[in-house]
């Protein structure tokens, strides 16, 4: 028997970005080049400043690369999709709506039937433990309710890949481990193809099958680090000596890149 | 002795009380200097005066209110699709938009006696007047409202593959409600400004009309009047537009 070889759910081929401004070009990204299989969770470390939130505006057809191609299922990628949901850094609810209706915008964007989308935005508030606050208006939620309402609102048309801006960089230190551990029990359960842009090393290590680091300005892929961990993890992995290596060895890629930028 | 002043009754009482004691200084004023009545009348004797005209003033009012709210209400259904154009359309933002922003700094008042010259007597300059003092200040703060969407929204809507219209509907409106709330509060306070300087320049009827004649015949008592029931229309129209506003903003 043959097995067939699909492509990657999300690849970038040399991906570079060049921002014009005044004095100068400001390039962002740098020949980048990376797979998201799918089923994976891949996220992309960096310090800020190393263009991971452009790749991601990339990676989501919201911003056209310099040079490069970005392809899904091995198409080329030209226009943004229902199959590719997006949690932005901020959270991005519109105030004047309520919960359920900011979570139940994309059903009415991309005319999706009415009552079962409503049921799987109810469903889907129930699972971040939203019930209740379907008509509240965001303005009343925390942050961390907030960022978990814009999570159900990526997750209403059921994308096949999910890509999140460091969706808990807003958020308090304890509010974003809680939150760190709800995706990571979420994932195991779903896999759905996900790729995380964070700045936090534990956090990345923790969640990912694959780790891609970056240096900054210009954006470049440092090394490519596959996290073999056992799953289903938890908290306790953090224990685990593999793990702490894997944040040491990270930790040192980043600062390295610092002193040479700093010298 | 905190909680008294942040108390309902500290908010609603206090201006009331403050306000009884003017009236009461200025009744005292006028009467203990034996001060004319053609000069300064007091408080009951304008409330006197006010009594003898109620017909007349109740009708000179009801124009001047009509002029008003006219003027404003074809000044919002004209600023609103100007602004819009202006911020679609690249072309217009640099040709109308300049052209409107220079407009607004010549004073209206100024104009006043060239509207009566060419629309000619009634209610038509008048409103036209009013129209153009209240035009600029919703134009300028719905253009700024429509140009202040957070990239980010505009990007979420971009991903979800949202068209223009839905862009507008959806965020680009909500997003200058705010903005266009407060050109038609600055505007609905000009208004009755406007309206009186219509009034002013050539008419015959509305309450300016009637402090023009009245101060003339030295019936100081009744221009007082009209300029108390001016000020009531003012202040009752501008929380009009406040009470809407608080209706469309509930965020």
């Amino acid at each position: 028997m043959t097995e067939t070889i699909s492509p990657p759910m999300l690849s970038a081929r040399n991906l570079s970005k060049v921002y014009p401004v005044r004095g100068g070009d400001i390039q962002a990204l740098d020949k980048v080049s990376l797979d998201v299989p799918e089923g994976s969770f891949v996220s992309i470390v960096g310090a800020s400043g190393c263009g991971k939130s452009t790749l991601l505006r990339i990676l989501a057809a919201l911003e056209q690369p310099s040079a490069g191609q970005v392809f899904r299922d091995g198409r080329p990628l030209a226009t943004p999709s229902r199959e590719v949901g997006i949690v932005f850094q901020e959270h991005v609810l519109l105030p004047w709506l309520t919960v359920l209706e900011n979570v139940m915008m994309p059903a009415e964007l991309y005319k999706l039937p009415r009552e079962e989308s409503r049921a799987r935005a109810q469903e889907l508030l129930a699972m971040s433990g939203l019930s209740g606050f379907e008509d509240r208006r965001p303005g009343d939620l925390s942050g961390g309710m907030k960022q978990r309402a814009a999570i159900c609102r990526a997750l209403l048309p059921d994308p096949r890949v999910l890509l999140m801006d460091e969706p808990f960089g807003a958020l308090d230190a304890l509010t974003r481990e809680e939150l760190s551990l709800e995706m990571l029990r979420i994932w195991e359960r779903d896999r759905k193809t996900a790729l995380l842009i964070t700045h936090d090393i534990n956090e990345a290590v923790l969640l990912s099958d694959t780790v891609v680091v970056m240096s900054p300005r210009p954006g470049r892929i440092l090394e490519i680090i596959r996290i073999d961990l056992p799953r289903p993890r938890g908290p306790d992995t953090e224990l685990l000596p593999a793990f702490r290596e894997l944040t040491h060895h990270i930790r040192g890629l980043i600062f390295a890149q610092r002193q040479r930028a700093a010298s | 002795m905190a909680r008294f002043w942040r108390s309902e009754w500290a908010r609603l009482v206090l201006p009331c009380i403050s306000l009884a004691t003017l009236l009461v200084g200025w009744q005292l004023l006028v009467q203990g200097m034996d001060i004319e009545e053609w000069i300064l009348p007091a408080p009951t004797a304008v409330g006197s005066t006010a009594l003898d005209w109620r017909t007349e003033l109740f009708q000179h009012s009801w124009v001047t209110l009509y002029e008003t709210v006219l003027g404003f209400l074809v000044a919002v259904a004209i600023a609103l699709p100007v602004s819009v154009l202006v911020v679609y359309v690249p072309a217009l933002h640099y040709t109308l938009y300049p052209v409107l922003l220079a407009l607004q700094s010549v004073p209206k008042v100024a104009v006043a006696p060239l509207i009566t010259l060419w629309v000619g007597f009634g209610i038509a300059p008048k409103v036209m007047v009013v129209f153009l003092v209240c035009f600029f200040p919703i134009v300028v703060n719905t253009v700024a409202g429509l140009r202040s969407t957070p990239t980010s929204m505009l990007h979420l809507m971009t991903s979800m593959q949202a068209g223009p219209w839905q862009v507008f509907r959806r965020v680009r409106l909500p997003v200058a409600l705010p903005s266009i709330m407060v050109g038609c509060k600055v505007a609905i306070t000009l208004a009755v400004i406007g309206a009186v300087i219509g009034e002013f320049v050539g008419s015959e009827e509305g309450l300016g009309y009637l402090i023009l004649t009245s101060t003339a015949q030295s019936k100081t008592a009744l221009a007082f009047a009209a300029l108390a029931i001016l000020t009531l229309i003012s202040i009752v129209l501008y929380y009009l537009v406040e009470l809407l506003e608080k209706l469309l903003i509930r965020w």
